[in-house]
C-alpha cells in the first residue's frame, strides 16, 4: 500500500496544489472525520426535513396516543416502551406521544439554537478578537480584559436567571420564537470569548509576518489589511473552532432545557424530554435512551468533524 | 446479622398464614377507606421503625404542621381532642383524649369549656393540670419562636393584644384573658367570633401539656416531655429518635391507645427511592410521610402480584384542580368558564395524575373523605372525556364561538402538573380554546405569580393549576382557605386563586355559627355547589396514595382522620 500511493504521487507532483486542495486531500483519508461529517450533515437535513419526516414514519408530535399507555401504570403498553414499526422509538409515559417524532422535532431546536448561537459568538470573537490582536496596546488590554471577565462569568447561574425573569412578551416577541431568542443570545454572546482568544492569538503573530509589513509599506491602511490580508488567512482556525464550539452549544441548550429554563413544553427539546424521563427511566427506559442518544451522537459527530477538520487544515497543531 | 434472617422469614411465614386464615388483603390494592384492619393482633414486643425522606418541620407540638407529624404525635403527647384510632370513616370522628368529653360550647359556639381526665401525669410523674394545657396553647401563639405551626388560635382566640408566654408580665406566665382555668382539671377557651367546629382546633398538637418547668422555647423540641405512651430515648436533629415505652402513662386514663411495640425508631432525611426500596425488602416498617410510593417503586409493585397484595389505595382529602382566573378575559364571562369546564378531558387530567393509583376524577370540590362532602356533577359528559358541542355551545353564548386564547400556569418542579398542563391544552384545543403553558417556580407560585391577582391577570393566566388539602377532614379544614373572596389579599400569596361570589363568603359564615353537624355539612355541600355553578374550578382528581405495609406489619389500617395508615395502633411480628 505504501508502494502504491508513492507512485501516485510521483505520478502527480508536477501539479501545484492549492491549500484547499491538500486540506481536502487530508480530510478525504481521515475516515472517523468523514463519517462524523456524514453524521452532521444527515443531522441537518433531518432537522430541515423534519415534517416530512414524521409525516412518512411517525405521528404529529403534539399528538396524544392513550391507547398505547397502560391506564394503571402510566407506561407505554408493550416491549421497551412500546417499540413498534409504527412507533420506532415507543411511546412517552402518561400521553403515549411517539418519541420518534418528538426527537426528530427536537433536533431542529438543538440545531437551530446551537448554529445561531455560534454564529453570534463567532462574528464576535472574530470582530473583537481581531482588532484586539492587529492593534495592540490599550485596545488589545481593553479587549482581553473584557474577555476574562466574560469568561468569569458564572454563565448557567446567569442563563437561568435572565430566563426566568424574562417576561412572556419581550422585544416584540412572544412564545417559542422569544425563548429561542433569548437562547441564541445567552449562548452567543456569552462565548465568544473563546474564539476571540484564538483569533487575538492567531492575529498577533500574523501582524509580524513579512506580507502584512509588505501590505503596510505599501500603503495599505488597517481596515484593508484587516479584511484583506488578516481574515483569509484566519478562516482555517475559525472554521474549526466554531465547528468545535457547536457540540459545546448543543449540550449547553440540553442542560438548559434539561433545567426547565429553555423552550416551554409542549415543544419538543432533547434536554427537556431528557428531564421528563427522569421518573420514568426504571419502568420506561426508552423515554430517556432516545433523547440521550440523540444528543451523545450529535455532540460526538461534531467534535469528530471539527477535530479531523483541524488536523486536515493545521496538521502542525496535531 | 446470622440471626436477621430466619426472624424475617419467620415473619414473612406467620403473614402467609394470616393471608391464608382469611386475612383481608387479596387482589389489587385495598380501596382505602373499605374499612378493615390487616393482621390484627395484640401481640407486644419488638421494634418499629420508621423513615421519613425529609425532616421532621419539629417535634415540638406548638410547631408542626403536618398530616404525618399530627398522626405520629398522638404517641408521646396527648391533645384534648384526638381522632379515633379507627379505620375508614370512623377515623374522622373526633373523641375525647386528655379532656373526659368533646367540648361544650356555650354563649353562641363563642365559648368552649373541656374538663380534664384525672391521673394523668408526664413522664417525669408530676400531674398533668389545665395550666398546662393553657400555657402549652400560649406558647404556640408565638410564631417568632414556633413558626412552622397553623396559626388557628392566633386567629380565633380572644388574644387581646397577647402574643407569647415568654413576653407576659404575669409571674406564672399565664397572663392570656382569652383561657381561663377556673380549677386544675377545667379549661376554658373564649373566641373572638363563633366557631362551631372549634373539637377540630382541639385535637392540634398545640392543645398537648407542656410542663412550664420544663420549656426551653426553641429547643424544647430536643426534649418533648411525654404525656403518651412513650417518650424520647435519643433525639439527634435531623438525623433519628428513638423512642421507648413511658412508664407513667397509665392505660387507666386513656381508653383509646393500645401500643403494641416496645421501640420505635425514626431516621430522618432518608432519600425517597430509597426509603421505597428499604420498605419493600423489610428494611423497614413504615414511610412516615404516608404519601405513598414513587412513581417508579409504584411500577415495581403494581407490576408483580406478590408485592400489590400488601398495598392500601388512601383515598386523600386533597383536591387536584385548575382555577379558572374571572381576571382574565374572556373568563370574566361565566358561558367561557363553562366552556372550559365542559371541553376538558377529564380522564387526561386523571392520567397525568398517576391513573386510577393516582387518584378518582372529581367532579366538585369536596373530596369524598370528607365526612358530609356529597358528588354530583353539574357538567356530565360521556366517560368524562369532555362534551364538545355543549362546550361550543357556551361558546357562542360568551361571544367567542371560534374559541380563544389564554394562559395556563403550573409549578415548574411539578412533573404531574405540566403533564396535566398538557393535556389540558390538548384537550380544550378540540373546542378551539388554545392555551399557552407557563411555568413559574413552585418556591414563589402564589407570592409572585399565579396567587398575585394582578400579575396573573397581566399575564393571562386564564387557567391555573392548582390542589389543595384539608388541614383536617372537615368542610372548614377544606374550603376556607380557598373559596373565601375576603381572604383574597392584592399582595399577593393567596390561595383563593379567583373564586369570588358574596353568596359563598355569607355562607361561610352562617357555618361557622352552625353547631349541628349535619346542618353544617348541608352548607359545605351548599358552597361546594355554588363554587362549580359559578364554574371558578375544573375539579381534575382526588387524590389517592398508594401505600405499602410490609407483611410484618399488624393492625393496619387507613384513618380518614390523617388519610394513611393510623400510627397508634401499630405493630410488628418482627423481634
Amino acid at each position: 500500500m505504501p508502494g502504491m500511493s508513492e507512485q501516485g504521487r510521483a505520478a502527480t507532483a508536477i501539479q501545484g496544489r492549492s491549500l484547499r486542495q491538500i486540506a481536502w486531500r487530508r480530510l478525504k483519508r481521515d475516515r472517523v472525520a468523514l463519517a462524523g461529517g456524514g453524521v452532521v450533515i444527515t443531522l441537518i437535513l433531518v432537522a430541515i426535513f423534519a415534517p416530512v419526516i414524521v409525516a412518512i414514519l411517525g405521528h404529529p408530535p403534539l399528538e396524544f396516543h392513550y391507547d398505547k399507555v397502560d391506564p394503571e401504570l402510566q407506561v407505554p403498553r408493550g416491549h421497551f416502551g412500546g417499540i413498534s414499526p409504527d412507533f420506532l422509538f415507543g411511546a412517552e409515559p402518561v400521553n403515549g406521544r411517539d418519541v420518534f417524532s418528538r426527537v426528530v422535532y427536537g433536533s431542529r431546536i438543538s440545531l437551530l439554537i446551537a448554529f445561531a448561537a455560534t454564529m453570534l459568538s463567532v462574528l464576535l470573537g472574530t470582530v473583537l478578537g481581531v482588532i484586539s490582536g492587529y492593534f495592540g496596546g490599550w485596545v488589545d488590554t481593553l479587549i482581553s480584559r473584557t474577555m476574562d471577565v466574560f469568561l468569569a462569568f458564572p454563565l448557567l447561574l446567569f442563563a437561568i436567571a435572565l430566563a426566568g425573569v424574562v417576561p412572556d412578551r419581550a422585544f416584540g416577541l412572544t412564545g417559542d420564537t422569544l425563548r429561542i431568542t433569548l437562547m441564541v443570545f445567552i449562548i452567543g454572546f456569552f462565548s465568544w470569548p473563546y474564539i476571540g482568544r484564538i483569533v487575538r492569538g492567531q492575529a498577533l503573530s500574523l501582524r509580524e509576518r513579512e506580507f502584512i509589513d509588505a501590505a503596510r509599506s505599501l500603503g495599505a491602511r488597517s481596515p484593508r489589511i484587516l479584511c484583506t490580508e488578516m481574515l483569509p488567512n484566519l478562516a482555517a482556525p475559525i472554521l474549526v473552532y466554531s465547528t468545535l464550539l457547536i457540540p459545546t452549544n448543543i449540550l449547553f441548550e440540553a442542560a438548559l432545557s434539561f433545567l426547565g429554563v429553555g423552550v416551554r413544553a409542549p415543544t419538543p427539546t432533547w434536554g427537556g424530554m431528557l428531564s421528563e424521563a427522569t421518573h420514568w427511566f426504571q419502568i420506561a427506559p426508552n423515554f430517556m435512551l432516545f433523547p440521550g442518544l440523540a444528543i451523545f451522537v450529535t455532540v460526538l459527530a461534531f467534535n469528530l468533524f471539527g477535530d479531523g477538520l483541524r488536523d486536515a487544515l493545521d496538521p502542525r497543531s496535531r | 446479622m446470622g440471626t436477621k434472617r430466619p426472624a424475617a422469614a419467620l415473619a414473612a411465614l406467620a403473614a402467609l398464614l394470616l393471608a391464608a386464615c382469611g386475612g383481608p388483603s387479596t387482589g389489587g390494592p385495598d380501596r382505602g377507606t373499605s374499612g378493615g384492619i390487616h393482621n390484627p393482633s395484640d401481640a407486644k414486643g419488638g421494634t418499629l421503625r420508621y423513615a421519613d425522606s425529609g425532616d421532621w418541620d419539629s417535634l415540638d407540638p406548638a410547631d408542626t404542621y403536618y398530616a404525618y407529624t399530627w398522626n405520629f404525635a398522638r404517641l408521646y403527647g396527648r391533645a384534648l381532642v384526638m381522632f379515633k384510632p379507627a379505620p375508614g370513616a370512623q377515623g374522622a370522628t373526633l373523641v375525647p383524649d386528655l379532656a373526659e368529653s368533646l367540648g361544650r360550647s356555650s354563649d353562641g359556639a363563642k365559648t368552649w369549656t373541656y374538663t380534664l381526665r384525672p391521673g394523668v401525669r408526664f413522664e417525669d410523674g408530676s400531674p398533668v393540670t389545665s395550666k398546662d394545657v393553657k400555657y402549652a396553647v400560649e406558647r404556640s401563639l408565638d410564631k417568632t419562636t414556633f413558626p412552622n405551626g397553623p396559626t388557628y388560635f392566633n386567629d380565633l382566640l380572644d388574644l387581646q393584644g397577647y402574643t407569647s408566654p415568654y413576653a407576659d408580665p404575669d409571674p406564672d406566665k399565664l397572663g392570656l384573658k382569652a383561657i381561663e382555668t377556673p380549677d386544675d382539671r377545667t379549661i376554658v377557651f373564649h373566641l373572638r367570633k363563633a366557631f362551631s367546629g372549634f373539637d377540630y382546633l382541639a385535637q392540634i398538637p398545640a392543645t398537648m401539656p407542656v410542663p412550664r418547668a420544663k420549656d426551653t422555647g426553641s429547643k424544647y423540641k430536643e426534649h418533648v416531655v411525654s404525656t403518651g405512651p412513650y417518650k424520647f430515648q435519643t433525639n439527634e436533629l435531623g438525623k433519628r429518635f428513638t423512642m421507648v415505652r413511658n412508664p407513667e402513662w397509665d392505660p387507666a386514663t386513656d381508653p383509646n391507645r393500645r401500643p403494641l411495640p416496645d421501640r420505635i425508631t425514626v431516621d430522618l432525611n432518608v432519600n425517597a427511592d430509597d426509603v421505597d426500596n428499604r420498605l419493600i425488602s423489610g428494611d423497614l416498617d413504615v414511610a412516615i410521610e404516608g404519601a405513598g410510593v414513587g412513581p417508579s417503586a409504584q411500577g415495581r409493585i403494581l407490576a408483580y402480584q406478590g408485592l400489590r397484595a400488601n398495598t392500601d389505595s388512601a383515598s386523600v382529602a386533597r383536591l387536584w384542580y385548575t382555577a379558572l382566573n374571572p381576571d382574565v378575559a374572556p373568563l370574566d364571562n361565566i358561558h367561557c368558564r363553562k366552556a372550559v369546564l365542559y371541553a376538558a378531558d377529564r380522564t387526561g387530567y386523571q392520567r397525568a395524575y398517576g391513573g386510577g393509583t393516582g387518584g378518582e376524577i372529581a367532579t366538585n370540590l369536596l373530596p369524598p373523605v370528607i365526612p358530609g362532602a356529597k358528588r354530583f356533577d353539574l357538567y356530565p359528559s360521556p366517560k368524562h372525556t369532555g362534551d364538545i358541542a355543549k362546550a361550543r355551545d357556551e361558546l357562542a353564548q360568551c361571544g367567542a364561538p371560534n374559541g380563544f386564547t389564554t394562559g395556563i400556569s403550573y409549578r415548574a418542579e411539578r412533573p404531574k402538573e405540566k403533564a396535566a398542563a398538557e393535556a389540558l391544552q390538548q384537550s380544550l384545543a378540540r373546542a378551539g380554546i388554545k392555551l399557552e403553558i407557563k411555568p413559574y417556580p413552585l418556591g414563589d407560585y402564589t407570592r409572585l405569580y399565579a396567587g398575585k391577582p394582578d400579575y396573573a391577570k397581566a399575564n393571562d393566566l386564564g387557567l391555573i393549576v392548582y390542589g389543595w388539602g384539608a388541614d383536617w377532614p372537615d368542610g372548614y379544614g377544606f374550603l376556607a382557605q380557598i373559596v373565601d373572596s375576603r381572604v383574597i389579599r392584592a399582595t399577593g400569596g393567596n390561595t383563593n386563586l379567583g373564586i369570588r361570589d358574596p353568596a359563598i363568603d355569607q355562607m361561610l359564615d352562617q357555618a361557622l355559627l352552625t353547631t349541628d353537624t349535619a346542618a353544617r355539612e348541608q352548607i359545605w355541600q351548599g358552597i361546594d355547589r355554588k363554587v362549580m355553578e359559578d364554574a371558578f374550578v375544573l375539579p381534575g382528581v382526588w387524590a389517592r396514595g398508594l401505600l405499602y405495609r410490609p407483611p410484618n406489619l399488624t393492625n393496619v389500617f387507613i384513618s380518614d382522620g390523617f388519610q394513611m395508615y393510623d400510627y397508634l395502633p401499630l405493630g410488628t411480628t418482627r423481634r
